[in-house]
């Protein structure tokens, strides 16, 4: 199910980035860890439960104006969905 | 080549073998350790602290019962100030919930509770304890937490057919993880094992259920099984690897490859106590016994899959056929897969392929 463009992305409880700046910016969540850059960093740092999922899309578009839109939109919202059936994020 | 090729990603802290639970399917080794080899807050500190410092990025705090230990707190955010990751590997026994508050309180990230059934008179015959009704406590007391919360369903031929009643009570927590784990057979569990494995009929409806249930709750509760290798076609490719991804530390500071390490013959363990981790990590014979490749023997040795199930597990292979350089025998290219094959034909055989009563049971003790 492809998440709400209105809704509000937050990670959940128990989930978050790793805290030692040597190591890869990593999300860390029960007996998992991804690793993170570019834009998958991005998506998960404008996570914050504020921000809507269409404005990370925009946001995202912005810093990546040379990418299709579309493609954007799209990729963000199958990571989205990833993230939340990992039970990574919670969607308000 | 005996050198990581990779720093290991999570340590195993088993913080103590002392437990308030007896159950039939621990993975403990048979010679427990006792409380007074137990290693002290200020080496776990340290442990932690090179830990951090070689890429680890999660801690599993598990034993025996981590609850036992009154410097948990203490450990927890030491851990933290590392830079790890904490999961919480318990039984819920000995918890208040003021003690619970101030360990999520100390930086605990994850709580894993474990259920021996979805009843008291199972859990009770499984842990030889009254336990069952203080878990769900302990469900209660974490509502209001920001942790995360998973349960871990031990199963086996006495609990498989709860599964229902199972999913019914993770639905009815907060968790937003369940485990279905079916029983592995090292420790007490291997002591245990007749009475341990189910059926093949059980483990087919089991699966079904399971796989429904996974995609009924998707998005809201993450669903995983564990199926007992003696019924799988390939092995589990154990600890993801001998020394490649995983190092465990037991309560007297030893360290391990795996937890059932011990019963290999002529293994020889480092202490954190003598040696720093980074060292035992790339040095210790115990871990380069059977880091790479050039231990295996045919098949492993040119077979495809090697590099996917590293030949499965070493302990295993030794406990069922007497050498640790073996193929896994639950391998259906092992040549000794009849091994496994001939326990499967037992258990899937009447008598004991059909409900019984309760089984002569071998109960785990607490050590001294």
């Amino acid at each position: 199910m492809t998440p709400d463009l209105n809704s509000h992305p937050r990670l959940a409880p128990g989930c978050r980035l790793n805290e030692k700046t040597k190591q890869p910016r990593t999300l860390l969540m029960p007996e998992r860890a991804l690793r993170l850059s570019g834009p998958s960093l991005e998506i998960i740092e404008r996570c914050d439960g504020k921000r809507t999922v269409q404005q990370i899309v925009t946001e995202l578009q912005s810093i990546y104006s040379k990418a299709d839109p579309g493609k954007v939109e799209q990729d963000i919202l199958g990571y989205l969905a990833l993230l939340r059936d990992q039970r990574a994020l919670d969607f308000s | 080549m005996t050198t990581p090729t990779s720093n290991p990603l999570a340590l195993i802290a088993e913080l103590t073998h002392r437990c308030p639970l007896h159950c039939v399917y621990c993975s403990n080794p048979l010679e427990l350790q006792s409380r007074t080899a137990e290693v002290d807050t200020l080496i776990w500190s340290r442990v932690f602290r090179e830990a951090g410092e070689l890429g680890v990025l999660q801690t599993d705090f598990t034993g025996g019962e981590p609850l036992t230990r009154p410097d948990l707190a203490e450990l927890i955010r030491a851990a933290r100030a590392a830079g790890l990751y904490v999961n919480l590997i318990t039984s819920g026994l000995p918890l208040d919930e003021t003690r619970l508050a101030s360990l999520i309180d100390a930086g605990l990230d994850h709580v894993q509770l474990s259920f021996q059934g979805s009843r008291e008179d199972t859990a009770y015959e499984i842990s030889g304890t009254k336990s069952h009704a203080h878990k769900l406590r302990v469900l209660e007391w974490l509502k209001p937490h920001r942790v995360a919360v998973t349960l871990n369903f031990v199963i086996h031929r006495r609990n498989i057919d709860q599964i229902e009643e199972m999913l019914a009570l993770a639905e009815s927590s907060n968790a937003t993880r369940v485990e279905f784990a079916n029983v592995q057979y090292y420790g007490w569990a291997f002591a245990n094992r007749e009475n341990l494995l189910p059926t093949r009929e059980q483990l087919t409806r089991s699966i079904e259920l399971l796989k429904r249930a996974e995609e009924r709750l998707r998005g809201k509760i993450r669903v995983e099984f564990v199926v007992p290798d003696y019924y799988a076609k390939f092995p589990k490719a154990c600890m993801g690897g001998w020394g490649r991804k995983l190092l465990l530390i037991a309560p007297n500071g030893e360290a391990l490859p795996c937890h059932a390490a011990r019963v290999i013959p002529g293994m020889l363990f480092d202490n954190v106590k003598d040696r720093g981790l980074r060292d035992i990590w790339e040095k210790s014979t115990a871990f380069r016994r059977f880091r790479g490749e050039d231990w295996m023997q045919e098949p492993c040795r040119s077979c495809d899959r090697r590099a996917q199930d590293f030949g499965g597990c070493r302990c295993q292979a030794f406990l069922l056929t007497g050498d640790a350089s073996a193929t896994d025998p639950v391998c259906s290219l092992s040549p000794l897969r009849s091994k496994v094959d001939a326990i499967l034909a037992e258990i899937n055989t009447p008598p004991t392929s059909e409900i019984s009563g309760k089984p002569g049971w071998l109960y785990r003790p607490n050590p001294v």
